[in-house]
């Protein structure tokens, strides 16, 4: 005998503004089954859920309809009131009343019909539900943190403080990510490497912390505390146990003309390399790309001054299987392309650069030893023009991105602040849309840039940037002076948009962790979990998840790690029940299921079964291992007999759903 | 033929195992799937001649599971499903000696009578001219006018995972199976659904198409089930039959090797054939040839895919074009 | 009295919980409007509906089915929406070959992010089973009747 419970929210105005809550209450009572019906302002509330508890206990009810918000949002609130009251929090059903009913429909009528016929969707479910237990698995108490920027170092960091052995994988031959190439920081000008560099060898000697450099994720298996992850790690060419850093081989390699990825190309590099001096770990590599011994088998220099014998020619890529409790994606961005923006000549003058690269000619390990020099002809620029938004806050258009990101107000200001400093006597323009400068002392230090340092703050965009007689000719509108400028320039900084990593995206396949339109890794929820991703035991740590400067991204990457700990701490884990169920009596054994199931959680077994006349029957049987199994249901619709069915999703309570839409 | 594959039977009752075979029915056209245990049984009413289309494949799944081994006779497209239940698991192969027989194609008696032949008593004869006996003295038929439907667009005489085979191994066949779907595919919606409406509503709910599927022969029927949501003794009265037969052939789908018994067994005469048909040539066209029981490796289509697989729309844009 | 009554088509969407649902619990955050005769469906992934589900709402009188999944690539469970693809083009390929409304089937891919996606996926939905008027050819169908 069903004694349903039918309790409707308000959600105070929420939902009562578009949807008669009373009347949806009272049609509901009538159904078969309901044996109270009720609604009140806030059914989450703590009188809310005291009021659910009573009304348990008071009617003895055996499942509760509440008609609230989405689940997503307070299924697991709602099960827990259940479950205390002395109901199996699995008899719970939410019919979504407000995300997808009141919030979409402005009539009042309308959202009413719908509420009601939603809510005798989710009481017929309820009539077919199964009280369930929850499984354990056990949580392995190792994380994987990818990506060794500041934001991997952090979060490493955090983990490895609470005593949980972290691996870092970083893509790139060191750690430390984009933050080793800035100069300085804003607001404090402190430099960069300054407070970054004792991170990056406080995360190399921490004996929690092993750093997997030159290396990517190639799969991720598994679930939250049982992840099984391979890592290719790249051949470097070079032992890592054996190298000690010294450099002299990057000093005798005669292959002298490749492009120094670390100053943006703005030098050459060896083809053996250190990426910069305080690289972690400070280990050469080869590049397979340029080095005259891997490509045609003659030179060995390298090899031959290399007094550790470090240099091994024949290494190859290594396939690392390890297992993680925690997966922490830590990215990172890119700036994008200036491919498209030729308006700004970046392709036709090599005076006109990137704000990353202008860090670099700014940086005393960058390629002019941090004295300002034109990369054309290496003269001092007198005028400098920086232009804003290249590529942010492009609205609809392929060409860049929509959203604003957010660091280059604040760099820029930096940029500018730091010529005039430096350089006295040079004019800097910067032409900006907006300036946004929300932050602890960030509008301060805007302000010190305009008025300490004499910086021109133009409201307005450049169209064209010109190359000619050594000189660029920016053309630009000045919007609150109402005016053409037409400037001479001598460098153009361009603020290029910054985008998620590529790696980013294919990794959020291997997580199943989704993305937004933009590849930023997608938060569980915008505002009060965003640290965590949607995919349980995977966290986002810095500007993977949306663009952030450097003290937001060492918030976040703390966060993260709290996240992590409070998962590593666990011993067990509780398993989702709604797990895949094989009716033995009706399977074939045909291995369709075992087939499509991504988890392996499928085996068979023959099994001998009671025939007619005391005869016994032997039958190959598919059997769930249930704290494998997640719970996708691909194998019942495999299933050709219908003997596989899901639990909390059965066939009959969809069923049960769809007619109770159609009727 | 008749002569050697009963001559084999008897050997083989003889060296201790069951047969799995024709027999005679009350029509000489009439023939059905039995078990031989006494050579008796086989000289009296063992048959194979122009109208032994039963598929012995499905029998094997209860033969096989039980003591002993037994024999059975395959013609080449019977063969197909005796592999795809073995991929199924659904045969214990180690209890089966299996004999492929080659076919010159099975009679259907409608078709004689249809080439005006009256008063029919018996059809002999291999090779490609039969000998009618009638009431009238014997005539002649050429077999290609007397085949089954199935059996005029054969898509294969290669006899596949036999013990032995009798007669000579043959060949995949360019076959035009497709025809018909084709010419389906071709009409407007309405059309399609009036035909189908018109073949569909005679369906009597026999349930003879899925008792002779191979492909049909879960340990319960989903249509048996009352938990499936599908489950229905009592017929409506119009089209109702529809969604039995498309629930079927979904299910069916990609593991029907297009062996035709739904379609010899309607006795409402329903071009069932046609609905397996159309799945397979979709997933020919969409994911690449596929025949169901050609291998025993080869993932089947509804549990694999392509990262690159055509979207749903495809059905929509398909249709535009016409 | 003779006022012809605005046909208001039933429409039931299977949503993936993990993307489509949550996408269409977005649209309602940013309240972006869609028709009432939307009922949604939960479903764990792309890869649970069963074609019976969807033979079963039109027997019961659904006049149009969409299904909701995460994008290709992106399913939670890695695979799902391939094995769902496979099975909805299908089936809908033998829906259209017994002559039933093909435009009546859907699939669409829609993440948690877009919300505004889910909205006008559905409105254009709603439009298109709307012109096609009730769905006849597929409700008289054998269902099981209580």
């Amino acid at each position: 005998m069903q004694k349903i419970g039918v309790f409707v929210c308000w959600c105070g105005s929420n939902i009562a503004a578009t949807v008669d809550v009373q009347a949806v209450s009272d049609a509901l009572a009538k159904e078969p089954g309901v044996v109270f019906s009720t609604n009140y302002q806030y059914m989450c509330s703590q009188a809310g859920q005291d009021m659910i508890q009573e009304k348990i206990k008071e009617y003895g009810l055996n499942g509760v309809v509440v008609c609230s918000c989405s689940p997503r949002m307070h299924e697991a609130t709602f099960r827990k009131t259940c479950e205390k009251a002395g109901l199996n929090a699995y008899m719970v059903e939410i019919a979504n009343i407000r995300e997808q009913c009141s919030w979409i429909h402005k009539d009042k009528e309308t959202g009413t019909e719908k509420a009601i016929i939603l809510g005798r969707a989710a009481i017929a479910k309820v009539h077919l539900n199964a009280p369930l237990t929850a499984g354990t698995s056990p949580v392995i108490k190792r994380a994987l943190v990818i990506g060794g920027g500041i934001a991997g170092i952090q979060t490493a960091l955090d983990i490895a403080e609470a005593g949980f052995p972290v691996d870092i994988v970083e893509k790139k031959p060191t750690i430390g990510g984009k933050m080793t190439q800035i100069d300085k920081t804003f607001p404090t000008l402190d430099c960069a490497a300054c407070i970054l560099t004792p991170k990056m060898v406080d995360a190399a000697q921490n004996e929690n912390i092993n750093i997997i450099s030159y290396a990517e994720v190639e799969s991720v298996k598994g679930f939250v505390g049982n992840f099984h992850v391979t890592i290719r790690k790249k051949a470097r060419f070079v032992d890592e146990s054996k190298c000690t850093g010294c450099g002299l081989c990057t000093e005798k390699c005669p292959q002298k003309k490749v492009p120094n990825e670390f100053n943006l190309g703005l030098d050459n590099r060896r083809a053996i390399y250190i990426p910069f001096a305080q690289a972690v770990p400070k280990v050469a590599a080869i590049d397979p790309n340029y080095c005259t011994m891997l490509k045609t088998g003659k030179c060995g220099v390298c090899s031959k001054v290399c007094t550790a014998g470090a240099i091994d020619y024949t290494q190859k890529d290594e396939l690392l299987e390890r297992e993680y409790g925690a997966i922490v994606a830590a990215t990172g961005f890119e700036p994008i392309s200036m491919e498209k923006f030729d308006e700004f000549a970046y392709s036709q003058s090599p005076d006109v650069v990137t704000s990353l690269e202008f860090e670099r000619l700014m940086n005393a390990a960058g390629p002019t030893g941090g004295t300002l020099l034109r990369p054309s002809d290496g003269t001092h620029p007198h005028t400098l023009v920086f232009v804003q938004c290249v590529g942010s806050r492009c609205d609809g258009g392929e060409k860049g991105k929509p959203y604003c990101s957010k660091i280059c107000c604040m760099y820029t200001a930096k940029h500018a602040m730091l010529t005039r400093e430096k350089y006295p006597d040079t004019d800097v323009y910067v032409f900006y849309i907006d300036v946004r400068t929300p932050g602890k002392n960030f509008d301060e230090f805007y302000r010190r840039a305009v008025e300490d340092y004499g910086v021109h703050y133009v409201k307005g965009m450049v169209g064209k940037v010109v190359p000619e007689n050594g000189k660029l000719k920016v053309q630009a509108s000045d919007l609150l002076g109402g005016q053409q400028l037409h400037i001479d320039a001598d460098m153009v900084v361009l603020a290029a948009a910054i985008e998620p990593d590529q790696t980013a995206r294919p990794l959020a396949t291997m997580l199943t962790a989704s993305m937004d339109t933009n590849d930023f890794f997608t938060e569980a929820h915008p505002k009060l979990r965003p640290v965590e991703s949607p995919t349980a035991g995977v966290f986002l740590s810095g500007v993977c998840q949306g663009p952030k400067d450097i003290p937001e991204t060492v918030a976040q990457a703390g966060a993260a790690a709290a996240k992590v700990i409070g998962l590593l701490a666990k011993d067990q884990l509780t398993c989702n029940p709604c797990v895949a169920n094989s009716n033995e009596l009706m399977c074939n054994g045909c291995s369709a299921c075992e087939k499509v199931c991504p988890y392996g959680a499928i085996t068979y077994i023959d099994k001998d079964f009671r025939g007619p006349n005391r005869t016994t029957l032997r039958r190959r049987v598919a059997q769930v291992n249930p704290a494998v199994c997640q719970g996708c249901g691909a194998c019942t619709v495999a299933c050709p007999s219908g003997a596989m069915d899901l639990k909390g999703f059965s066939n009959a309570q969809i069923m049960a759903e769809v007619d109770a839409i159609c009727k | 033929m008749q002569e050697r594959v009963k001559a084999r039977a008897i050997e083989l009752l003889e060296s201790g195992v069951r047969v799995l075979g024709w027999k005679a029915g009350e029509f000489f056209y009439d023939v059905t799937p039995a078990v031989f245990t006494s050579r008796e049984e086989i000289e009296k009413e063992f048959v194979f001649g122009p109208f032994c289309g039963a598929n012995m494949s499905k029998y094997l799944i209860a033969e096989s599971r039980k003591e002993g081994r037994v024999g059975v006779f395959l013609k080449p497209c019977d063969t197909y499903s005796f592999q795809q239940l073995q991929k199924e698991h659904r045969i214990w192969r180690e209890n089966v000696y299996a004999v492929g027989v080659q076919c010159e194609g099975m009679c259907d008696i409608e078709a004689i009578r249809s080439a005006g032949i009256k008063g029919i008593l018996g059809v002999d004869g291999d090779g490609s001219t039969l000998t009618v006996h009638t009431l009238y003295g014997d005539k002649t038929i050429a077999r290609k006018d007397a085949l089954a439907e199935r059996c005029a667009c054969c898509k294969s005489k290669k006899m596949l995972g036999c013990d032995e085979l009798l007669g000579e191994q043959g060949e995949e066949l360019d076959s035009a199976r497709f025809d018909q779907v084709e010419k389906l595919e071709a009409m407007t919606p309405d059309e399609r659904f009036a035909f189908w409406r018109k073949e569909l509503s005679r369906c009597i709910r026999c349930n003879a198409c899925r008792n002779v599927c191979p492909a049909c022969s879960c340990e319960k029927c989903v249509f048996d089930n009352p938990n499936s949501g599908v489950e229905n003794k009592a017929a409506a009265n119009s089209f109702e039959e529809n969604l039995f037969h498309i629930i079927r052939a979904f299910h069916v789908a990609g593991r029907c090797t297009d062996c035709g018994e739904c379609s010899r067994v309607c006795p409402q005469h329903i071009p069932l054939h046609l609905l397996n048909r159309k799945f397979i040539k979709d997933i020919n066209e969409l994911y690449g040839g596929y025949q169901a029981g050609a291998d025993m490796e080869t993932r089947p289509p509804l549990t694999n895919f392509q990262m690159d697989d055509p979207e749903p729309s495809v059905v929509h844009e398909r249709g535009s074009e016409q | 009295m003779q006022v012809a009554q605005e046909f208001k088509p039933t429409i039931v969407a299977f949503c993936c919980n993990w993307c489509s649902y949550a996408g269409a619990d977005l649209s309602g955050t940013n309240r972006l409007q869609y028709p009432a005769n939307v009922k949604i469906i939960r479903i764990p992934c792309s890869c649970r509906l069963n074609p019976m589900f969807i033979l079963r709402a039109f027997q019961r009188g659904a006049d149009g089915v969409i299904l909701c999944g995460c994008h290709p690539g992106d399913c939670h469970y890695t695979t799902g929406n391939y094995y769902a693809r496979r099975r909805m083009t299908l089936l809908f390929s033998m829906l259209d070959y017994l002559g039933i409304e093909r435009e009546r089937t859907r699939v669409e891919w829609v993440s948690a992010a877009e919300g505004a996606k889910f909205a006008a996926t559905m409105n254009e939905f709603v439009e298109t089973v709307t012109r096609l008027g009730e769905n006849k050819r597929l409700e008289d169908l054998r269902c099981k009747s209580e």
